[in-house]
C-alpha cells in the first residue's frame, strides 16, 4: 500500500483506457533530446541498411519512391506524456526489408547527431514502423527529428531515432544510447517498462 | 528498483512561482549532480500521479532538495510548491539517467548554460563541484526573465571563486547598473560569456525547449563539439 501524500487530490479520476500505466495526457509536443539539434538538407541525406550481405543505400527521392503511407496513432514518451491521435506519413520498413536479405534479428537505429536505439527486427515489421517525414501533414520539424525519423509508436518514443542515418543488422541485442543510460533494453509502455 | 518514502524537512520559496524542498528518503544512497527521480504522489482513494524531476542535491546522504517551479495548468507542481508541508510525505524512485551528468572525478572545463528552473540539475553540478573542491574550470550561465526568478541565487554567488564563474542574462527585467540592457540570450552573449569552443568544454545546457534549441545551435554555430553539449529540455513548442 502506497503511502497517501496529504492534501493531495489529483486532477482526474476519469480514466482514459488509451492510456498506458503511469502517463499523462498532453496537448503539447515536448520536445527530448540529449544534443543540439543537427542542421539536415534532403539533398544530402541518406538512409543504409547495413546487413552481413554488405549496405544497401538510399537517398530521399529513392527512399520516398518505395511509398508512403499515412498512419494515425497514439505515442508513449517515457517522461510520461502521451500524445493521442497523431497524424505521420512515412515509409513502411516493410517496404525497405523487401530489398534487404539478412539473417540477423536485432537492429541498431543510427541518427545524424550520434544517437542510436536498439529494436528486434520483428518490432520493425508487419505495418509496426515507418520512416516518417511528415507530422499532421507538414514536414517534420528538426526539434521533432525532421527531416526523418523512425516511427515505432507501439514501443516508448525514445526507440524511435529522430534524425535517422541508418539501421545496422546485429546478431545479438546490443543496448543503444540511453539504454547504456539507464533505460529498457525493449521499452514496452504498457508493461512500463521504462527502467533497468 | 523500489519506491522510497521521502518526509519533507524543510522547504525555502524561491521564486515567485517556485520554491525547493528538502526530503528526508531512508534508503536513498545518494545521487551523482544531474540525475532526476520520479515523484509519485497518492491521493487517499488510491489515484497516482507521477512525475520526473531534477535533483537539486548531489552527495551521498539521504536528503534529497527538489526545486520545483509552478506550472499554471499542472498536477504535481502547484501541490509540490502550494500545498506541501513539512511531515509530508511523497514517494520517490531513482536516481535516474546517466547521460546529463557531472561527476567529480571528470577532467576539463565544463560549461553550464541554465534558462529559469533549468538550472536545477546545474545547480547539483555547482555544488559537486565546490563539495569535491574540484579545479577544473566551472563556468555558469544563468537566463532568467528578472532577477527575482532566480532559483539558488545567493548560494551560486557564494560559490563564485577562482574556478567558478557565474554569469546572468536577464530577459525583461535587468536590475539597475546592468552592463547589458534585458534581452533574450544571443550568439553574442554566448561568445563574450561562455567557456570558448577551442578550450573545447563540456557544455550542459537546461531549460525551456526554445531557450535550450536557440542556445545548442548558437553554441555549434560558434565551434563547439556537438558532442560535447549535453541537453536537457522541458515543455513543447
Amino acid at each position: 500500500m502506497a503511502i497517501i501524500s496529504r492534501g493531495f487530490a489529483g486532477r482526474s479520476r476519469e480514466h482514459n483506457p488509451e492510456l498506458p500505466p503511469g502517463q499523462y495526457l498532453t496537448e503539447d509536443f515536448p520536445v527530448l533530446s540529449a544534443g543540439p539539434t543537427p542542421e539536415l538538407d534532403t539533398a544530402d541525406w541518406t538512409f543504409t541498411v547495413q546487413t552481413e550481405n554488405g549496405p544497401t543505400k538510399w537517398d530521399w527521392d529513392e527512399l520516398h519512391a518505395l511509398g508512403t503511407e499515412e498512419v494515425h496513432t497514439d505515442i508513449h514518451c517515457v517522461t510520461r506524456w502521451s500524445k493521442l491521435g497523431t497524424t505521420w506519413r512515412g515509409v513502411p520498413l516493410d517496404a525497405i526489408f523487401e530489398k534487404v536479405e539478412t539473417e540477423r534479428e536485432f537492429v541498431m537505429q543510427y541518427s545524424y547527431g550520434g544517437y542510436t536505439t536498439n529494436i528486434p527486427l520483428e518490432d520493425l515489421l508487419d505495418g509496426k514502423a515507418w520512416i516518417v517525414s511528415e507530422f499532421e501533414g507538414e514536414p517534420l520539424d528538426p526539434e521533432h527529428g525532421g527531416p526523418a525519423r523512425l516511427l515505432v509508436p507501439h514501443l516508448y518514443f525514445w526507440k524511435s531515432a529522430k534524425w535517422i542515418r541508418g539501421l545496422i543488422m546485429n546478431d545479438n541485442d546490443e543496448p543503444g544510447f540511453w539504454e547504456q543510460n539507464g533505460y529498457h533494453m525493449y521499452g514496452e509502455p504498457w508493461a512500463e517498462q521504462r527502467y533497468w | 528498483m523500489t519506491w522510497h518514502v521521502g518526509t519533507v524537512v524543510d522547504t525555502k520559496t524561491e521564486t515567485p512561482t517556485g520554491r525547493s524542498i528538502v526530503f528526508d528518503v531512508p534508503g536513498w544512497t545518494g545521487n551523482l549532480a544531474g540525475q532526476h527521480v520520479d515523484v509519485r504522489l497518492s491521493a487517499p482513494d488510491g489515484y497516482q500521479a507521477v512525475r520526473s524531476y531534477s535533483i537539486a542535491s548531489a552527495d551521498s546522504s539521504q536528503r534529497v532538495q527538489l526545486a520545483v517551479d509552478k506550472l499554471p495548468d499542472g498536477e504535481v507542481s502547484p501541490y509540490l510548491v502550494d500545498d506541501l508541508q513539512v511531515g509530508d510525505q511523497v514517494e520517490f524512485r531513482g536516481p535516474l539517467g546517466g547521460w546529463f551528468v557531472w561527476r567529480p572525478t571528470d577532467v576539463g572545463p565544463v560549461q553550464l548554460i541554465a534558462g529559469g528552473s533549468g538550472a536545477v540539475p546545474l545547480v547539483a553540478m555547482a555544488r559537486a563541484h565546490a563539495a569535491a573542491t574540484s579545479t577544473e574550470e566551472f563556468r555558469m550561465l544563468y537566463s532568467v526573465r528578472e532577477p527575482a526568478d532566480a532559483f539558488f541565487s545567493s548560494e551560486l554567488q557564494s560559490l563564485t571563486n577562482e574556478h567558478f564563474a557565474l554569469d546572468w542574462i536577464y530577459t525583461r527585467k535587468a536590475p539597475e547598473g546592468a552592463a547589458r540592457p534585458a534581452g533574450r540570450i544571443t550568439a553574442d552573449d554566448l561568445a563574450r560569456l561562455a567557456a570558448p569552443a577551442a578550450s573545447n568544454p563540456l557544455v550542459f545546457v537546461c531549460g525551456p525547449t526554445g531557450f535550450v534549441e536557440t542556445v545548442a545551435t548558437q553554441l555549434v554555430e560558434l565551434g563547439h563539439d556537438p558532442q560535447r553539449v549535453k541537453t536537457e529540455r522541458f515543455g513543447g513548442k
